[in-house]
C-alpha cells in the first residue's frame, strides 16, 4: 500500500544529542539517589522523544561538567560520541530542596554554544526529581523539536483490571508512578481526560446499567453527571472542554449524543439502527466527530460534522473500532480486524488512516489482539492495549512511535483502554 | 596448668562425626501471591544440604530455582527437601481470583413467584455472532414467555444484554443493548406492557463462561431474563 508521512518521520532528521550525568553539587546523602532518578528519567525522556539520536552513555566522555565553564565541547563533539547537542548541569539537595541547573549546549557553535539554561528548585522527593527531569526534557524537546511541546509531563489514564472489578488508574507517560484514581468497586471503563486536565469522564456500571460518570482531579472526588435512561458509554471531550459526546440508548437504540460538560442540554446527532458508539472529536477543528457504527452489520469507522451532517464512511470492511484522532487532525488511529469472520481467530491490529485520502498503514503485527489506540499530545507516539493470548484480563498497555517503531510495554498484565492527556 | 599427655583432649576433636549430616533448610516464595485466572506466578525456592527436592504438582526440581506457573485454582505449593540430615518442608499459598459468573439475585417468593418457575417459562434468548436479530428459536420462546407474563401481571422483568469475549469492549456494550432491546420489543409486540420491562447491557464485561470456543461464545451471546425485585 502507499506510504505517507506520519508526524515522526517528517521534519528535521534526528539530532544527535549526548545526555551527561549531572554533577552532584552537595554532600547531602539524598543527593545521589535523587540524582540517579533525575539522570535516568532525563535520558529516557530524550530517548523516547522520537526526534533524537541519543548517544549511549558508554560512548560519551565520563566527565560530569556542572556548569558552562567546566565543559570542554570539543571532547563531546569528538568521536565516538560526536554529539551535536550536549545536555549537562549540576544537581544537589540542600536542606530539603532539589536545586538543579540544566544547560543545553550546541557543540557545533563553539563561540556561543548555550542554547538554553534552566534552573529548578523543588521540595526534595524521588517524584519531584522525576518531574524536574520531565520539565527539563520538555524544554529541550520544545526547543529542538521545531516548536512542538514535549510529552514528558503528560499522563496516561487507563483501566486497571483486578478480579471482577475495573477501576480507573493514572500513570506518567513512561509508565512510572502508576496509581489509582477511582475506588468505586464496580466495572469502570473508557476513561477520557478533559483538555485542561481538570476532569476525568468515564463510564461505570451502576444499578441502572452503565452511566457516564465524572471525577474532578482538582477536588479529588466524584462530581455530578446526571444519569439518563439506557446504556450510556464511551464519553469524549470536545477540544474546548465545553461539551461531552457519548453513546446513549435512552431512545432504545444506541446513538451519539452531545451534552455540555455538566451533562445537561443533551441532544442526539445520529439516527441509525444498530450500535453507534466510541465518538472522538477532531482535536484540531472540534467541528468533526469520528465514531463506530454497526448500521451495515460489522462495526465500521465513520466521520461526520459535529451537528450530525456530512456522514462519511472511512473503513471498507472487517471489524473496525476505537478511533483516536491525531492532534494535527490529519490521521485517525483505530483497531481493525480486516479478515473478521464467524469463529475465525481474526488478528485485531492498530492502523493509522489519513483522513483526507483514506490511505492507511498497519502499525502492529502478530502481537495478539491490539485495541484502544490513543495519540500523544505531540502526535509522535501512540499508546494502545494488547494481550499476547487475547484474554482481556491479560491486557498490557504498550507504547510506540507513530510509525510503529520502538514498541515497549508500560505496564504489567491487567491494564486496558489507555487515554493520553491532551498536554 | 599441667595437662595430662596421654589421651587427646576430646574437645579439640570438634563436633563428633555426626552419624547424620546437617538438617536441610528450605524456603519457597511466590510472586505475586494473588492473581486473576489465567495470570502467571513466579515460584522461587532455596534449599541447603538437600539431596533431593520435590514440589507437589511440579515433581522433582533442582536444589535452587525458579518456575513460572499459571494455576487455574488457588493452590498450596508444597516443597519437600530430603537430605541425609532428614527432610524439611516449606510451602506457599497462591490465591487465584476467578471472575464469578453473574448470579441472578436470589429472592424469596414475592408475589412474582419463584425463580425456578419464572425461568422455566421465560427462557433466555440467544443470538448469532455480531447480530441482534431474534432467531426462529428465540421467537418461539418469546411467545411462550409473553403468554406467561400476561398470565402473571405482577411480574416485572429486567433484561440483561450480553456479548461474547471477542470484539471491542465499547462496541459490545452497544450491541448488548440492541440485543436486550430486541427481546424487549418482541415481548411488547406480543402484548406485554413496556413499563414492566427494564433493560441493562453488560456487553462482554460479565461472562457466563470463559473458554475460547464457539460453545462458550454462544453461551455469552444472549439476552438474560430475570425477576426485577
Amino acid at each position: 500500500q502507499d506510504w505517507f508521512k506520519t508526524e515522526t518521520s517528517s521534519g528535521a532528521s534526528s539530532i544527535r544529542i549526548a545526555v551527561a550525568d549531572f554533577k552532584p553539587l552537595s554532600t547531602d546523602p539524598q543527593t545521589s539517589p535523587f540524582k540517579h532518578t533525575f539522570d535516568t528519567t532525563l535520558y529516557n525522556d530524550l530517548a523516547n522523544a522520537g526526534i533524537f539520536d541519543v548517544v549511549s552513555k558508554s560512548l560519551q566522555p565520563q566527565s560530569t561538567p556542572g556548569a558552562p565553564a567546566e565543559i570542554s565541547l570539543a571532547q563531546w563533539a569528538a568521536a565516538p560520541s560526536s554529539a551535536a547537542m550536549v545536555a549537562f548541569g549540576g544537581f544537589s539537595v540542600q536542606n530539603g530542596r532539589i536545586i538543579c541547573n540544566g544547560y543545553l549546549f550546541d557543540a557545533k557553535n563553539t563561540q556561543y554554544p548555550q542554547v538554553l539554561a534552566k534552573q529548578y528548585n523543588e521540595a526534595a522527593s524521588d517524584d519531584s526529581a522525576r518531574q524536574v527531569a520531565h520539565r527539563f526534557a520538555d524544554e529541550i524537546i520544545f526547543r529542538l523539536g521545531g516548536g512542538t511541546p514535549g510529552i514528558a509531563e503528560s499522563k496516561i489514564y487507563y483501566v486497571k483490571i483486578a478480579g471482577g472489578t475495573k477501576e480507573i488508574w493514572a500513570m506518567d507517560y513512561d509508565g512510572a508512578n502508576q496509581h489509582p484514581i477511582t475506588h468505586l468497586g464496580t466495572v469502570s471503563i473508557s476513561p477520557r481526560i478533559s483538555p485542561d486536565n481538570s476532569r476525568l469522564a468515564f463510564s461505570s456500571l451502576g444499578k441502572h446499567g452503565f452511566q457516564i460518570r465524572m471525577y474532578s482531579l482538582l477536588l479529588n472526588r466524584m462530581v455530578n453527571f446526571p444519569e439518563s435512561g439506557g446504556t450510556n458509554i464511551s464519553p469524549a471531550w470536545s477540544p474546548d472542554g465545553n461539551n461531552v459526546a457519548y453513546s446513549s440508548s435512552r431512545t432504545g437504540d444506541p446513538e451519539i449524543w452531545i451534552s455540555d460538560a455538566n451533562g445537561s442540554l443533551a441532544r442526539r446527532i445520529t439516527s441509525f439502527r444498530g450500535p453507534d458508539v466510541s465518538p472522538v472529536y477532531n482535536p484540531k477543528t472540534s467541528s468533526q466527530i469520528a465514531w463506530v457504527s454497526g448500521r451495515t452489520g460489522l462495526p465500521q469507522i465513520y466521520i461526520m460534522d459535529a451537528d450530525g451532517s456530512a456522514v462519511q464512511r472511512m473503513t471498507d470492511g472487517g471489524y473496525a473500532s476505537s478511533p483516536s484522532w491525531s492532534p494535527n487532525g490529519q490521521f485517525i488511529a483505530f483497531a481493525w480486524n480486516r479478515k473478521y469472520g464467524p469463529g475465525a481467530p481474526g488478528g485485531q491490529d492498530i492502523y493509522v488512516m489519513e483522513v483526507a485520502t483514506k490511505r492507511w498503514i498497519q502499525l502492529t503485527h502478530d502481537q495478539g489482539p491490539c485495541d484502544f489506540p490513543s495519540w500523544s499530545p505531540d502526535g509522535r507516539h501512540i499508546v494502545y492495549a494488547s494481550s499476547a493470548n487475547g484474554r482481556t484480563a491479560q491486557n498490557k498497555i504498550w507504547t510506540m512511535l507513530a510509525d510503529g517503531t520502538q514498541k515497549h510495554a508500560l505496564t504489567g498484565a491487567g491494564a486496558d483502554m489507555p487515554n493520553w492527556s491532551w498536554k | 596448668c599441667h595437662k595430662k599427655h596421654s589421651g587427646v583432649n576430646p574437645n579439640s576433636l570438634g563436633p563428633g562425626p555426626a552419624e547424620t549430616g546437617a538438617a536441610p533448610t528450605a524456603t519457597i516464595t511466590a510472586d505475586p501471591t494473588a492473581i486473576d485466572l489465567g495470570q502467571s506466578v513466579v515460584l522461587n525456592w532455596r534449599t541447603e544440604n538437600a539431596t533431593s527436592v520435590t514440589i507437589d504438582g511440579i515433581g522433582p526440581v533442582n536444589a535452587n530455582g525458579t518456575q513460572t506457573v499459571s494455576p487455574s485454582t488457588s493452590t498450596n505449593f508444597h516443597l519437600t527437601a530430603k537430605g541425609d540430615g532428614g527432610t524439611t518442608e516449606a510451602n506457599v499459598r497462591v490465591t487465584v481470583r476467578v471472575p464469578e459468573a453473574p448470579t441472578v439475585p436470589s429472592n424469596e417468593n414475592g408475589d412474582m413467584g419463584s425463580d425456578e418457575v419464572f425461568h422455566q417459562n421465560v427462557k433466555d434468548v440467544f443470538f448469532d455472532y455480531d447480530s441482534y436479530d431474534l432467531r426462529p428459536d428465540a421467537q418461539s420462546s418469546i411467545s411462550q414467555a409473553a403468554s406467561y407474563l400476561q398470565a402473571h401481571p405482577a411480574i416485572k422483568v429486567v433484561i440483561g444484554g450480553y456479548c461474547d469475549d471477542r470484539g471491542s469492549a465499547e462496541y459490545n456494550l452497544a450491541l448488548g443493548e440492541n440485543r436486550a432491546n430486541s427481546a424487549r420489543t418482541a415481548l411488547v409486540n406480543a402484548g406485554v406492557a413496556a413499563s414492566r420491562l427494564r433493560v441493562i447491557s453488560y456487553g462482554k464485561e460479565k461472562q457466563f463462561c470463559t473458554e475460547e470456543n464457539e460453545n462458550c461464545w454462544q453461551q455469552n451471546r444472549r439476552a438474560q431474563f430475570s425477576l426485577d425485585r
